[in-house]
């Protein structure tokens, strides 16, 4: 217990200390990470060898990771990116593993050695890449969306690459490695781990594919058909950490689901993020991940920095940074290529290239994978570890080099690019009963975007089946806020049902996001009061309208005529909104109504007002229209 | 004031007269009216004659395109009855004349629905008649002010007659002139709703009650 608490303090020490200030230097949170794991570990000696353990774990956070980016693409969009997909992401494993190991064979390695390091090398880092693209903001830039694609397309190809690896094993080691596990079977334990765990060691090709399949299977069917019934019947018993449980569960048992058909854990949950993108629960799931997500990719990165073996690495320095530069070079070349022969814009072009030039974490994966199948020796293993490692590491300082160099030509070389152009942000409507859904209604009817937020399953359910975009969750959470897109968000409606909720979240978006304008829906005049000192831009009693309207309707039945009804109706809103002006500026001071005298004294004051105008007729004449439309005293005229 | 006449009926009036007659009722303030509001009962009560209240029907000035051009076509005699603001109609009449009259409807090529209509202006000025020509107060006759009006009616193919007009509206009553004012009136409807008016003869003049006997035909 102590020790795991001292390795949870030191982790969680070298993050909070190392992070802020890498970001800070303009460094980016990921290197912030990978210096923090140098400190505690080769540096430091904090932590020692129970790192490739945690990074074991850690990598949970990579998984989770592209659950989120499948939340964010629903079907349609990934179809749309296909050529890209394929295109750009094969040829770029193709061409960087061909590359790499062509200078592999001319270093002297035997071909199987040589092309099985150029395929694990032309895998780079989902983990790495796409964090420093969302925290740069260019994601959604065209280099960005290509770099997905192709990190997309890597994680797919893991897949048969753990198929092909082993059979590019080294005759020779395979003898040694046999001579071992008869000896001394501990030291096959990597081996005998890998058999262990899996569903599909030992089958027949056949009866593999069949079972991978049949695990895929099991995803779609499973994101489309139950996790929908099953998240809303949780999300019914209204303990968020049981919807928090639920999340991580499916995220794990799918993870763990596809480590046992062995394939790639991430490729799994974004199929499954894919599937859920579409559903009313995904801000839900997106911001209770989230969290999750951003801690254990923070603990990977350390593991990453921590994980370096001083001793190989200085004991060769030369060759691994030579490795190093030479597999980032050739990488560089093939993408810069592919950028060119897709069309990038050139920062765009720059971005790709330089973005994607490292070896991944997969590496480490299929490293250790082929170390285990005896495709490469144990102390090669190490020293390319060291490369990957390495070349992780030096990923963020060409990020710096893009940023300094390439980024602020950005807007002199290319003026707009037409598919980029942001969409106008959304309208978030927070909370869905009978106010919200009206306005809703309206604004879709005017072909306005909207986003809409309650916390009621089943309200979100009815709007889902009427193909409104709607999302589970309590609108006052900051995260969900985020997730529906608060920061680019035009405006924001409040109508939820808890007074004191709707006052909060006005209060914190207009602290938070002042540009964004807030509507929100008042219970009375009180709660106007208070939705107007929290800043609201417009806050309208709810139920002014509709009373002013039959009251309205009343006068019509009694024969008066309809326009005549209509200016009364409008001049008494007039009057009913001064009153209600100059009585705030009273209650400002005093909150309290029921102890204000002074308020109470203008109430009244203004209640006489309007009777003593009902009275005389002289709502008529307050009403200048009218004034407008009575004719000269006759005789006046010449 | 009863504010939806026939409303029922008034898109498909049984055609039993030669013409029917439509009267666009403009007033923003009926309770105060002295004139227009008894020329809008008295309409009410002849027959062959729909009468639309336009501030009644539409108080927040929210025009129902179709239904008012359905009540175009289903007659043939439009009239505007209105007072006489600021030279002009109310603005509801001018909001009505923006939406009702539309391309391919009152005009253009397809636009022939109201071809051949009759159509005048029947309004209350407050001005005295003496005032309504070159040298008086008001520097126009009453006809040259309604040319806009006079042009529409052009445009959309109808047949322009001069306006039906009360002058010195405000004294008319205490004067004694409204009675004969609104016999007349009811007189002018029928007449149009018999074909028993003198079109040809009207168009030329400079208002229709003037010369009002003379205009028309007894059978
Ligand atoms: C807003 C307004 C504008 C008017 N403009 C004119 C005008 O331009 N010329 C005129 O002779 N009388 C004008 N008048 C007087 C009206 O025409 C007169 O009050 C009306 O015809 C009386 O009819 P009523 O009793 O049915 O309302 C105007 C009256 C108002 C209220």
């Amino acid at each position: 217990m102590d020790g795991m608490l001292f390795q949870l303090f030191v982790y969680l020490c070298a993050a909070v200390v190392a992070v802020p200030i890498a970001k800070r230097l303009g460094l980016g949170s990921v290197l912030g990470y990978l210096i923090a794991g140098i400190i505690i570990g080769p540096a430091l000696g904090l932590v020692g060898d129970e790192t490739s353990e945690i990074r074991h774990f850690a990598e949970l956070g990579v998984v989770m990771m592209l659950f989120l980016i499948g939340l964010e693409l629903d079907p349609s969009t990934l179809w749309q990116m296909r050529a890209r997909l394929l295109g750009m992401g094969g040829l770029q494993v193709a061409l960087s593993a061909l590359l790499i190991a062509a200078a592999a064979l001319i270093l002297g390695a035997d071909w199987r050695l040589a092309l099985a390091v150029g395929l694990i090398f032309s895998l780079s880092s989902t983990a790495i890449v796409m964090q420093t693209l969302s925290e740069k903001g260019l994601a959604g830039t065209q280099g960005g969306r290509s770099s997905f694609s192709v990190l997309l397309f890597q994680d797919i190809a893991l897949v048969p690459l753990l198929a092909v690896l082993p059979l590019l094993a080294s005759p020779e080691l395979m003898l040694i490695n046999a001579d071992a596990l008869a000896h001394a079977p501990t030291a096959a334990n990597a081996v005998a781990q890998v058999e262990e765990m899996s569903l599909v060691a030992g089958l027949p090709g056949w009866a593999h594919g069949l079972v991978v399949l049949g695990a895929i299977a099991a995803i779609l069917f499973g994101g489309y058909f139950l996790s929908r019934p099953l998240l809303r019947f949780v999300a019914e018993s209204r303990l968020r950490e049981i919807f928090t449980a639920t999340v991580l569960l499916l995220v794990v048992g799918i993870a763990l689901l596809m480590t046992l058909v062995d394939l790639s854990p991430a490729l799994g949950t974004f199929i499954a993020g894919v599937i859920l993108a579409n559903s009313e629960f995904r801000h839900e799931l997106e911001s209770d991940i989230e969290p999750f997500k951003g801690i254990l990719l923070g603990l990977f990165f350390i593991t990453v920095g921590a994980g370096i073996d001083v001793e190989i690495l200085f004991g060769d320095f030369a060759t691994v940074l030579g490795l190093t530069l030479g597999v980032i070079l050739l990488k560089g070349c093939v993408l810069f290529g592919l950028a060119r022969l897709f069309r990038l814009k050139t920062p765009d072009r720059w971005l790709f290239t330089l973005g994607l030039a490292q070896a991944g974490e997969f590496g480490f994966v299929l490293l250790n994978f082929s170390m285990a199948n005896s495709v490469i020796a144990t102390e090669d293993a190490k020293l390319l570890s060291l490369v990957v490692a390495l070349s992780m590491l030096l990923t963020p300082a060409l990020f710096v080099i893009y940023d300094k160099l390439i980024q602020p030509h950005r807007s002199r070389m290319e003026p707009a690019e037409a598919d980029e152009i942001d969409e106008q942000g959304p309208v978030i409507i927070a909370g869905i009963g009978r106010f919200g859904q009206i306005v809703n209604r309206l604004l879709i009817a005017s072909g306005v975007r909207t986003v809409v937020l309650d916390h009621e399953a089943a309200q979100i359910e009815t709007q889902h089946r009427f193909g409104i975009k709607s999302f589970f969750g309590d609108a006052t959470r900051p995260d969900l806020l985020h997730a529906a897109g608060i920061e680019d968000a035009q405006l924001l409606i409040v109508a939820i049902d808890d007074r004191d909720r709707a006052v909060q979240l006005v209060e914190y978006v207009k602290r938070r996001y002042p540009s964004v304008k807030v509507l929100a829906r008042a219970f009375d005049m009180n709660h106007l009061y208070l939705l107007r000192k929290a800043g609201a831009d417009v806050a309208l009693r709810e139920v002014f309208d509709a009373s002013l309207r039959l009251g309205a309707e009343a006068l019509k039945e009694l024969g008066m005529h309809p326009f005549k009804v209509e200016k009364m109706a409008r001049a008494f809103r007039r009057h009913d909104e001064a009153g209600l002006d100059q009585l705030y500026e009273l209650w400002d001071e005093h909150p309290d109504v029921s102890r204000n005298r002074a308020i109470m004294a203008r109430a009244r004051e203004h209640r006489e007002t309007l009777a003593q105008l009902m009275e005389t007729d002289r709502l008529q004449l307050h009403d200048r229209t009218e004034r407008g439309w009575t004719p000269p005293p006759t005789g006046a005229q010449e | 004031m009863t504010s939806e006449p026939r409303r029922a009926t008034d898109t498909d009036p049984p055609r039993t007269w030669e013409r029917r007659i439509l009267v666009l009722y403009a007033h923003p303030s009926p309770d105060r009216s002295e004139v227009n509001r008894h020329l809008a009962d008295a309409a009410i009560r002849t027959q062959g004659v729909t009468l639309v209240d336009l501030y009644g029907e539409y108080p927040d000035y929210g025009i129902d395109v179709d239904r008012e051009q359905a009540r175009l076509r289903a007659h043939e005699v439009i009239v505007f009855l209105h007072p006489l603001y600021w030279y002009s109609t109310p603005a509801i009449l001018k909001e009505w004349q923006d939406l009702a009259l539309e391309h391919g409807f009152a005009y253009g090529t397809e636009g022939t629905a109201l071809h051949g209509k009759i159509f005048f202006s029947a309004l209350t000025a407050g001005g005295p008649e003496l005032a309504y020509r070159a040298e008086g107060f008001h520097h126009f006759g009453i006809r040259e002010l309604l040319n806009p009006l006079e042009q529409t009616a052009h445009l959309c193919g109808m047949v322009y007659l001069p306006p039906f007009a009360l002058f010195s509206a405000r004294t008319a009553l205490e004067e004694g002139r409204l009675e004969t004012h609104i016999a007349d009136w009811v007189t002018l409807l029928k007449a149009l709703r018999d074909d028993r008016l003198d079109i040809s003869h009207a168009q030329k003049l400079r208002m229709l009650n003037a010369e009002l006997p003379s205009l028309i035909r007894e059978d």
